[in-house]
């Protein structure tokens, strides 16, 4: 008995799900954990397909270093159920019909392609090893991930300069 | 597995996000919903990475590799917009004591 599609259909219904509880609970904290359980469907995922270079990373850089980010400025704002700024009914619905007609279109525009007989490899393929993405990654992608560190360099700075508390001498000029 | 349900699931999660941040007006939680949408790009492209992966094992067996190091990439570049709009974030809030976004409309007057 092959497992797989279990385990797809397993990971695909934790992923949405825990996607809609993030967009739809009311308090902030409890959306990060939902972003969160969302986070590792797609690790999950990843694993499914064999890429395990990237299911590592998105737990270690998603779960483990973003979202930590995330729930740290929420709870330094005390950010609550009470706090959550609410849109009204109207704008609410509006919104939801806007994404549904997005989703519409594109699975409307996507289920007829070409695509129906092509199979994602699940399971197998070494393409998602460490070894093989890091060979890849320091020779013929080295230009890139040097630029990438030098972005990782700027994003560092501003986000200290932007941080920095603003003393009543620098308001004033 | 067929490439069409990855296709569909990324779809739904994309609009996920996209419903989030029409519907919500906590900048932190719009922020996420971007990062779910980040996300479910990256599962569509992971997944057509192993698309072809089979047929031209034997020509090219490298093939596909580029996808999954476009994935890493938009996660550096994730991790840095994260880095950056957080601390324009508690800036705002710092200025303002709120993180509803209806107080960002000075562009308007």
């Amino acid at each position: 008995m092959n497992i797989t599609p279990y385990i797809f259909w397993f990971l695909s219904v934790m992923a949405l799900f825990s996607a809609l509880m993030m967009v739809t609970s009311r308090n902030p904290v409890y959306s990060v954990l939902w972003l969160i359980s969302t986070f590792f469907a797609i690790s999950g995922h990843y694993i499914l397909l064999n890429a395990q270079f990237l299911a590592a990373v998105n737990i270690i850089v998603y779960a483990g270093a973003i979202m930590v980010l995330f729930l740290f400025v929420i709870m330094l704002m005390n950010l609550n159920r009470e706090t959550e700024p609410q849109k009204n009914r109207w704008l609410k619905l509006i919104g939801a019909l806007a994404g549904g007609c997005l989703l519409l279109v594109m699975v409307a525009a996507l289920k007829d392609a070409e695509l129906r007989s092509q199979q994602a490899m699940v399971g197998t393929g070494s393409i998602g090893l460490i070894k093989v993405l890091g060979k890849e990654l320091f020779t013929r992608y080295v230009v890139p991930f040097e630029i990438s560190s030098l972005l990782f360099l700027s994003a560092m700075v501003g986000a200290a300069v932007i941080g920095k508390k603003e003393t009543p001498e620098t308001l004033k000029s | 597995m067929p490439i069409n349900y990855y296709l569909f699931l990324s779809l739904a999660l994309f609009s996920i996000g996209m419903v989030g941040v029409l519907t919500r007006r906590n900048a932190i939680i719009i922020f996420m919903c971007i990062e779910l949408m980040l996300n479910a790009v990256n599962l569509l492209l992971v997944a057509f990475s192993k698309m072809h992966h089979l047929k031209n094992l034997a020509i090219n067996p490298m093939i596909g590799v580029d996808g999954q190091l476009f994935v890493f990439f938009i996660m550096v570049v994730a991790a840095a917009e994260v880095s950056v709009g957080l601390a324009i974030i508690v800036m705002m809030y710092r200025n303002v004591h709120s993180v509803d976004i209806q107080f960002l409309n000075r562009l308007k007057h």
